[in-house]
């Protein structure tokens, strides 16, 4: 792969070349150069609309391509902004690696390709922008040539929409050649010391190394430093939480490489090393370009005809190709645009007009790239120019910020919402925020998302990544049910879900609009749940994910994405935080490492998503001395931006107080739900509606299941348990296999005794003679001392007492240990290790009477 | 051969003897499925229809088979395989997984000794990689992803159930139930105990997913069952090669049973303990008395083998000892003449009093 040593550590300032054109209706002013200038060096690149540029990503060998479209001024906040507007082009190296072999060549060292996907965000900071490169294209015809002498030329063959590989249009082809014309007198020299018209094609690293070079010859005053940044420390930089994240306000996932860059350039480091980083890394900072805060503003011109043919061209090439998608999304968007749009319908029928509307919208979006910080750019940008422009001349005003903001969330929801969608959009790691790409976790599972996974695989066997958790099929299929008790039984069963939950309406219905709720707020929330087991919480809350679930697939409520973690399904409390992620966005991480991404994610502002809710079932074992967990998933749904909705089940209903610190429950709130164990009545009912219209049976039956249960524990498990025992027993019971099977009272009778009833007393009536007259020694032993224990000796001299008062053959100390041991493994008595020998102390696990009962029967 | 008659007939007496020995020994020391089942045929029945449930029809299941030591759980749960897996349909759409509580000591060893048995995808020879956290998660996708009437039901048998309740928060039990209690691969959770308080060791959450299926083996027979079982438990099988010679063993066993002395010292060992591998090694101690020149037991090889089984450890110990020992032996009590709160230790006494003159006189002596 080619060195690029482009990234340049000096500090650059950015001025406008030109005066700017203030647009009349766009509002924003536009500009045809721009001027890079780098400190401590005289020489200046001069960028034109049109160029090739390099893009500053996280690698420095391989820095992003682009094509530059237009520049321009943001003005809308105070600190002014310069940003861009490019053509992306896409190394092969970040073509997924899933997805590399479609090419079905190799790729020659110098080859991009053109990348022809609208969701890709093509607005820009104008100042991550490095220098010029020269790209030529090539026909497809055309053999890519390797081994040339200049590293500083690419070449494009083909296109590149995330799906396929395809050539180059004519027009696309004609297109890219022109500028190669114009791009020949973009560099002037303006310091007397330094070199005289450089080639357009050179990357300003070159210039750099001449600055340098012509400096230190003439001038000895100032010393550049040169510090190699190690990889590692690089990587630390980028996935590390940074302290000034929440500083940069505009946007959450445009910050580290910002902020890197301003640390490097404080250090004056200049020579770019030469490091060998994986591939993966790149994607996680291309959507990471920072914005610094620039004060300097320059002249500037203004936005030409020509440029804005040459997009027209552009964005025409690329609609076939996307314009599925785009009715799709038009199709998804509707319901949530509300007053915006709520007249259209969502069908493909009217496409027409959707693709009018957007226009409309389309530009007004672009008009406010220039009045608001925002950096996420419609995805729909690609409709066709004319139609854009046409909508440009009627426009007048753009619609306000706020406006804007509550548009493209859904936007991005929108698309991961639907399944369709997610399986025809490509994954957009790169070039995206970072919160767009969590969206496609499935297709980002393969794609090449986590920095850190790549060397962590090579370094030590894994498991087999291809591994997919599967038990075998069988080979012949299950029975069917083929008898009324069987199929009873399959019904009974806790597995079976139930079309509706009876009894537990009231608890539905708050959660369901306590969720609601807080999607239709687009806010964040944290409910607790508590109950006794068995009680229908976490199934309470399934089905209110169910049903909202289908009311987002019915554009009731915004779409959401529900997470589920079980405390009890974890190996330890802190990879809670591994598994939220992974079911986030498909990443493996380390529980550290999680936890900081997590924390970045919702902690962060300006990041705008879809709401989560996040379901976590036995609270209580996340607990940690510290309650770090606690407090972070409480704490996040107080954040604006996250928008997470937390429902944590327990059950103690006091758990908040019990062990939770002030500040965690605290946070937790009071919005507290408890289940109260069924009553005999709910219980029955609950059995019925199981049994609906299968007369398996007797009321009375299922009234004496219910009676017992409500009465000892409330659980419907149990009662569901019993009632399955009870056709069994019936089975067994009923000797002619055709009659039908009816569960009568005395069959549920017996499945209940079975269940409930204590087997200490059978354990002690089916025990041997010498057992059980060991009991009756340890009795008549607990009786002389008054105490509840004694030591085997004394239990000896009882038993041997006893043994000659049976008339029972002598027991030796071996044998009643013997029969000590086997009455203490059964834990009928509680002993201590048999190493006490004589002097263990014996004590009994039933209660005497028990065991006085027991032995009075014989 | 016919000449050799008295000679060979005492050869063919010892190759019989060694027939006898090796089948009856196998059946004592194995607990082969073969043997019949003692009174347990209700319990049985209970178990088999629930594995063949679970086979067939995809239902997932749990149960607790508790029982004292010895009383034949183990014995019942592969009887039962046996007998499922002779199925045609079943044998080839069954997995079984086999834990042991004190092998498999924590989660972690469980979970990958789970994987290894069900053969999934992240094993790799007889290795399982990956970290406890992923095997986990691992482990319960996969089971995630079965259904009832697709996947391969599981059979998980659980040794020693109640060690399995000490491990931390009891992640694998409460999976294990949580699984059989839910939409996912059906499985049979079939935990072996003798604790009967198991169910108290059960977090109840656990508890609550636990079916609460219980199948107590409790020796519920009585004494003319023990003799039943002695008998069956020596007699020879029909398909034994010699028939004259079973028939001979046979018919002497028949009057073992009969006798009286015999019945005496079964009646002595059926009081300390039902428990079948008692009576197993008794007979073991038995069988090897039996040789060539004493081909059939009698009640004098029982009682011996019987007095073998019950001496009292300690008072062998104290029948070894040399004269110096016993003397030092003897201090104790002549101290407690002397302080009489001093706890004394009864076998001694009550020992040293059977060893009778025999230890005071030389103690004497010795003085």
């Amino acid at each position: 792969m080619a060195h690029y040593p482009t990234r340049l550590k000096t500090r650059k300032t950015y001025s406008w070349v030109g005066r700017p054109l203030l647009d009349r209706k766009l509002h924003y002013q536009t500009y045809r150069e721009m001027c890079v200038k780098t400190e401590g060096c005289s020489t200046e690149i001069h960028i034109q609309i049109g160029q090739f540029v390099l893009i500053e990503g996280d690698d420095d060998e391989n820095p992003y391509v682009a094509k530059l479209l237009e520049l321009f001024e943001d003005d809308s906040d105070p600190p002014h902004k310069k940003r861009a507007r490019v053509q992306w082009f896409v190394r092969f190296c970040e073509v997924p690696a899933c997805k590399r072999h479609l090419l079905g060549r190799k790729p020659g060292a110098q080859e991009i390709f053109w990348y022809d996907y609208p969701a890709c965000d093509n607005n820009i900071n104008a100042e991550t922008i490095i220098g010029l490169v020269r790209v030529i294209p090539l026909a497809p015809k055309d053999v890519v040539p390797t081994n040339l002498k200049n590293e500083k030329t690419l070449f494009v063959k083909l296109s590149w929409n995330e799906k396929k590989f395809r050539p180059l249009s004519s027009e696309l082809f004609a297109e890219l050649n022109k500028p190669q014309e114009s791009a020949a007198k973009c560099q002037k020299p303006v310091g007397a010391k330094s070199k005289s018209a450089e080639s357009p094609s050179w990357t300003p690293a070159e210039h750099v190394a001449k600055r340098i070079e012509s400096r230190h010859s003439a001038s000895k005053s100032r010393q550049t430093p040169t510090h190699p940044l190690t990889p590692r420390a690089r990587k630390r930089l980028e996935l590390g939480s940074n302290p000034q994240m929440s500083q940069q306000t505009s946007c959450a996932s445009l910050d580290s490489p910002g902020r890197m860059k301003r640390k490097v350039a404080f250090l004056e480091i200049t020579s770019p090393s030469k490091r060998s980083q994986p591939d993966k890394l790149q994607t996680l900072s291309l959507a990471l370009k920072a914005p610094e805060k620039t004060r300097e503003t320059g002249l500037c011109y203004t936005e030409d005809d020509e440029a804005s043919l040459k997009r027209c061209i552009i964005l025409r090439t690329r609609i076939p190709a996307s314009k599925t998608i785009d009715i799709k999304e038009e199709r998804i968007l509707t319901p949530i645009r509300g007053g915006q749009k709520s007249s259209v319908m969502p069908s493909v029928i009217l496409k027409p007009e959707n693709i009018k509307k957007r226009d409309a919208k389309e530009t007004e979006a672009q008009n406010e790239a220039t009045s608001t910080p925002r950096h996420i750019r419609r995805k729909s940008s690609v409709l066709s120019m004319s139609r854009i422009r046409q909508q440009l001349r009627f426009l007048g005003h753009s619609k306000s910020d706020q406006e804007e903001k509550e548009i493209l969330p859904a936007a991005e929801i929108s698309e991961s919402s639907s399944d369709e969608e997610e399986a025809s959009t490509p994954p957009l790691p790169r070039r995206t925020p970072r919160t767009v790409s969590r969206n496609l976790r499935s297709s980002l599972k393969s794609s090449l998302h986590t920095p850190t996974k790549m060397p962590k695989k090579s370094l030590k066997p894994k498991t087999p990544r291809c591994a997919t958790p599967q038990i075998r099929s069988r080979s012949l299929a299950a029975q069917e049910p083929a008898s009324v008790l069987e199929e009873a039984r399959l019904r009974l069963h806790v597995s079976a879900i139930p079309e509706s939950l009876p009894c537990r309406e009231q608890e539905f219905q708050d959660i369901y609009n306590f969720v609601e709720s807080k999607l239709l707020d687009r806010t964040g929330g944290c409910m607790y749940i508590s109950g006794v087991p068995g009680t229908g919480k976490t199934a309470t809350v399934h089905e209110v994910m169910r049903c909202l679930q289908q009311a987002a697939q019915a554009k009731d409520v915004p779409p959401f994405q529900y997470i589920e973690v079980n405390g009890m399904k974890l190996t330890e409390p802190h990879q809670v935080y591994v598994q939220i992620l992974q079911k986030l966005t498909g990443q493996k991480a380390t529980a550290n490492h999680a936890a900081e991404l997590l924390a970045k994610r919702f902690c962060t502002r300006g990041s705008p998503q879809e709401t989560t809710v996040l379901l976590v079932d036995e609270l209580d074992l996340l607990w940690t001395h510290k309650q770090d967990i606690m407090y972070n998933l409480f704490d996040w749904p107080t954040h604006k931006e996250a928008r997470l909705v937390v429902l944590t089940i327990a059950n103690t209903m006091d758990l908040p107080e019990r062990i939770m610190l002030n500040r965690v429950s605290s946070r937790l709130g009071l919005t507290r739900m408890s289940f109260q164990p069924y009553t005999y009545s709910q219980l029955q009912q609950i059995l019925r509606s199981r049994l609906k219209q299968l007369k398996a049976f007797e009321d009375d039956a299922i009234q004496l299941v219910a009676r017992k249960v409500a009465a000892l524990s409330g659980d419907a498990r149990r009662c569901l348990d019993i009632c399955r025992r009870a056709t069994e027993i019936c089975e067994f019971s009923q000797q002619k296999p055709d009659s039908p099977g009816l569960v009568t009272i005395a069959h549920s009778m017996e499945a209940v005794d079975e269940m409930f009833s204590s087997s200490y007393i059978t354990a002690i009536k089916n025990s041997s003679v010498l057992e059980q007259s060991f009991l009756r020694a340890i009795l008549a032993e607990f009786r002389r001392s008054g105490l509840e224990e004694a030591t085997f000796q004394q239990i000896y001299s009882q038993h041997v007492a006893l043994c000659r008062m049976e008339g029972l053959s002598y027991p030796t100390v071996s044998e009643t240990m013997a029969v000590c041991s086997h009455l203490g493994s059964c834990r009928l008595l509680l002993v201590e290790p048999s190493r006490n020998d004589l002097l263990l102390r014996v004590r009994l696990n039933v209660s005497q009477d028990d065991v006085l009962y027991a032995l009075k029967e014989e | 051969m016919s000449s050799r008659k008295s000679k060979s007939n005492s050869l063919i007496h010892a190759e019989c003897l060694s027939q006898v020995q090796r089948i009856l020994r196998e059946r004592f020391c194995h607990q082969s499925p073969h043997s019949n089942l003692f009174g347990v045929q209700v319990q049985y029945k209970h178990l088999s229809e629930l594995l063949k449930r679970t086979a067939l029809h995809g239902e997932s299941n749990s149960v607790l088979i508790i029982g004292p030591r010895g009383s034949g759980k183990t014995m019942l749960i592969n009887h039962a395989l046996k007998e499922l897996m002779e199925i045609e349909e079943v044998s080839e759409n069954v997995l079984q997984v086999h834990l042991n509580g004190l092998l498999q000591i924590n989660d972690k060893i469980a979970l990958k000794e789970i994987t290894r048995q069900l053969n999934l995808e992240n094993v790799v020879g007889d290795k399982v990689f990956g970290s406890f956290a992923e095997n986990l998660s691992f482990l319960l996708e996969a089971l995630k992803k079965g259904d009832r009437t697709s996947s391969c039901p599981v059979i998980f048998i659980l040794d020693e159930f109640d060690l399995f309740a000490h491990h931390k928060n009891q992640t694998l039990l409460y999976n294990l139930f949580d699984i059989s209690q839910s939409a996912q691969t059906p499985i049979a959770v079939i935990g072996l105990t003798c604790r009967l308080d198991i169910l108290e060791l059960l977090e109840k959450r656990v508890k609550s997913r636990f079916s609460h299926r219980q199948i107590h083996l409790m020796n519920s027979f009585g004494f003319p069952q023990y003799v039943k079982i002695f008998k069956e438990q020596l007699s020879l099988p029909a398909e034994f090669p010699d028939k004259l010679f079973a028939e001979k063993w046979n018919e002497n066993v028949q009057y073992l049973s009969e006798d009286r002395s015999v019945q005496e010292v079964l009646q002595k060992h059926f009081n300390i303990s039902k428990n079948l591998r008692s009576l197993h090694m008794l007979l073991m101690l038995t069988l090897n008395r039996v040789t060539a020149s004493h081909p059939f037991m009698t009640a004098i090889d029982l009682m011996e083998a019987s007095q073998l089984c019950s001496m009292d450890s300690k008072a062998n110990i104290v029948h070894a000892f040399n004269l110096v020992l016993l003397k030092v032996l003897s201090l104790p009590f002549k101290v407690k003449k002397k302080f009489d709160a001093l706890p004394l230790l009864p076998h001694w006494k009550s020992r040293s009093i059977s060893l009778g003159n025999l230890s005071y006189n030389s103690n004497e002596t010795f003085k």
